[in-house]
């Protein structure tokens, strides 16, 4: 299942700044982790990553330094800083605000008179 | 062995083309690097061989434009030195093209003030109607060069419009120095409403501000070189014909200059967008020679401040070569933050920043107690009013820098906090130039 645009790019901020909440990480490890969280489902186009990582470090939610690959390779290894963790606090309010929300409006749905396609989902997100 | 050196050479290959493109640094493309070669270990772990693994990689990684492009999103600051690149990137036929329009908006521009130091009788009521008469020429540049929407056109010059019927049905004393100091404030404002069509828009959102600092620093730059190689020029062939027993003194104060300067200004607006990278390069480097220099100039000051002792006895003339002072070093700052690279970590000339902006507050704390004693001596003017809320706020602006630039040098907070700290606070300035141009005459009764 393909997961909306708008909706991978809402979800974004949050799991970057939850996955470097357990720790440091670099780029593909960070995107390897969210595509295994989402079994595989959740996937972005590899290089969008990096211009929201660049943001959040502008922002000083995380910061860079540069450390080495086992091949000896430069590689940019982020970490969460304090700004971030409030950041991620905030975020995770909002979210579990919204899938509270949204967890109810299931409910109603099934609920409710039988819907004329099995498909609740795409008349409530419509 | 083989395969590995061709995977080897491909990658170099990708590495420079993505390295083309200049939204990204070098740091940005050993990033993507980084994860190419780890997607291509994955791969290869899985049976790939390594030129399968790279053409899968590379091919995930996104293809180059379109990575660029969300590159160039996220840093806009090194987007806007490619927006006008791209466009002229094609054709060459355009640029002739391009530089007659800019030269026709040049010529709209000196014509104008021309005709209106033909049409107005010279000095106060010219002074204060030439900033009207470049305006709707620079506006009309921004807009032919990057859009606008037509709402912001119409509400700035509709606001313009009516700042220019203001300050002329003012009944000014001839000779006061309200009269002065609406002359002196309107072209401050009526940049700001130049900003305003420059940025899309009322909101001013606070990065495209930034270029619009930038653009203004270098737009600056380029208009003192231009104005020294044609003072030369004139100086030259005014002195070569002297020579000869003619005199074309008539021919500088009269035609050049209503012409010229006008002029400049938009030519100089458009060689900030289409010769982007030689002011850019030069930028950085200007800040980092005149910060140093600043803050020894300041630091020789302060003893001959020390020295002088009682400060209430400056004239007030004196009192405004501190503003100006002041001036200098917010313009340092602001130039500085605009040209630098946002991710960059604190460094020694951040610091160096600081110190600037430590002694210019220094100094300027001694001043304002000055000017508060003028004023509680010899009551208020228009001028000194002016001069005291002038301070006051590059004051403040300089308070809230040094605090967030020491709080960025300590690694409390990002640059960006600083960043949006100025631009958050320029509107102010265009406020009190408004408030300077038309509260100050009627509340002083237009002396």
């Amino acid at each position: 299942m393909r997961i909306d645009k708008d909706l991978v790019a809402a979800s974004a901020t949050p799991l970057v700044l939850g996955i470097l909440a357990t720790g440091p990480s670099y780029g593909y490890a960070i995107q390897k982790q969210i595509s295994e969280l989402s079994g595989g489902r959740l996937s972005w186009a590899d290089g969008m990553l990096y211009p929201l990582l660049h943001r959040l470090e502008a922002g000083g939610h995380i910061e860079a330094t540069w450390g080495a690959s086992k091949g000896g390779r430069r590689r940019k290894v982020y970490a969460i800083t304090g700004r971030g963790l409030g950041q991620l606090e905030s975020r995770r309010e909002q979210w579990s605000i919204v899938a509270e929300a949204l967890h109810q409006v299931w409910r109603a749905a099934q609920v409710a008179p039988p819907p004329p396609l099995p498909a609740p989902a795409r008349t409530a997100a419509s | 062995m083989k395969t590995e050196n061709a995977a080897e050479a491909q990658i170099e290959r990708w590495r420079q083309a993505q390295g083309r493109h200049r939204a990204m640094t070098e740091d940005d493309v050993a990033e993507l690097e980084d994860h190419l070669r780890a997607q291509m270990a994955d791969l290869r772990a899985v049976g790939l061989d390594d030129e399968e693994a790279f053409l899968v990689a590379a091919k995930r990684l996104g293809q180059a434009d379109a990575v660029s492009r969300e590159f160039a999103q996220e840093h806009s600051d090194r987007l806007w030195q490619q927006l006008s690149l791209g466009e002229a990137a094609g054709a060459a036929g355009r640029a002739g093209r391009e530089l007659f329009a800019v030269l026709a908006l040049a010529a709209g521009a000196g014509l104008t003030v021309l005709g209106l130091t033909r049409w107005l009788d010279g000095g106060a009521v010219l002074a204060r109607n030439l900033g009207f008469a470049v305006l709707p020429w620079l506006v009309a540049y921004f807009v032919w060069r990057r859009g606008a929407r037509r709402a912001d056109v119409v509400s700035v010059l509709g606001v313009a419009a009516a700042l220019a019927a203001a300050v002329n049905l003012f009944p000014f004393a001839p000779g006061g120095s309200t009269e002065a100091l609406t002359a002196l404030h309107l072209p401050v404002a009526l940049w700001g409403l130049a900003g305003v069509v420059y940025c899309g828009g009322w909101g001013l959102a606070g990065r495209r501000l930034m270029d619009f600092v930038r653009f203004s620093g270098e737009l600056a730059i380029y208009y003192v070189l231009i104005a020294l190689g044609g003072g030369v020029l004139v100086g030259l062939l005014v002195a070569a014909v002297s020579s000869l027993g003619h005199d074309l003194g008539w021919l500088v104060g009269d035609w050049v200059l209503p012409l010229g300067m006008p002029g400049a200004l938009v030519v100089a607006a458009w060689l900030v967008d289409a010769k982007q990278g030689l002011i850019e390069n030069i930028a950085p480097v200007l800040t980092k020679i005149f910060t140093p220099l600043t803050l020894v100039m300041l630091l020789a000051i302060v003893p001959v401040m020390v020295a002088a002792g009682d400060l209430v006895q400056i004239d007030r003339d004196d009192l405004m070569v501190f503003d100006a002072i002041l001036m200098l070093v917010v313009a340092l700052v602001l130039f500085a933050a605009s040209a630098r690279e946002r991710l960059a970590p604190a460094g020694l000339f951040d610091w160096l920043q600081f110190a600037l902006v430590a002694a210019a507050l220094a100094v300027d704390a001694a001043v304002l107690a000055a000017m508060v004693g003028r004023i509680a001596e010899w009551g208020t003017s228009p001028n000194k009013l002016a001069a005291l809320g002038l301070n006051v706020l590059l004051a403040a602006q300089l308070v809230g820098a040094g605090v967030l630039a020491a709080r960025f040098g300590l690694r409390r907070a990002p640059f960006a906090s600083l960043e949006r700290w100025h631009t958050g606070y320029l509107p102010v300035y265009c406020l009190w130039a408004a408030v300077v141009a038309l509260v100050f005459p009627l509340a002083f009764s237009f002396r």
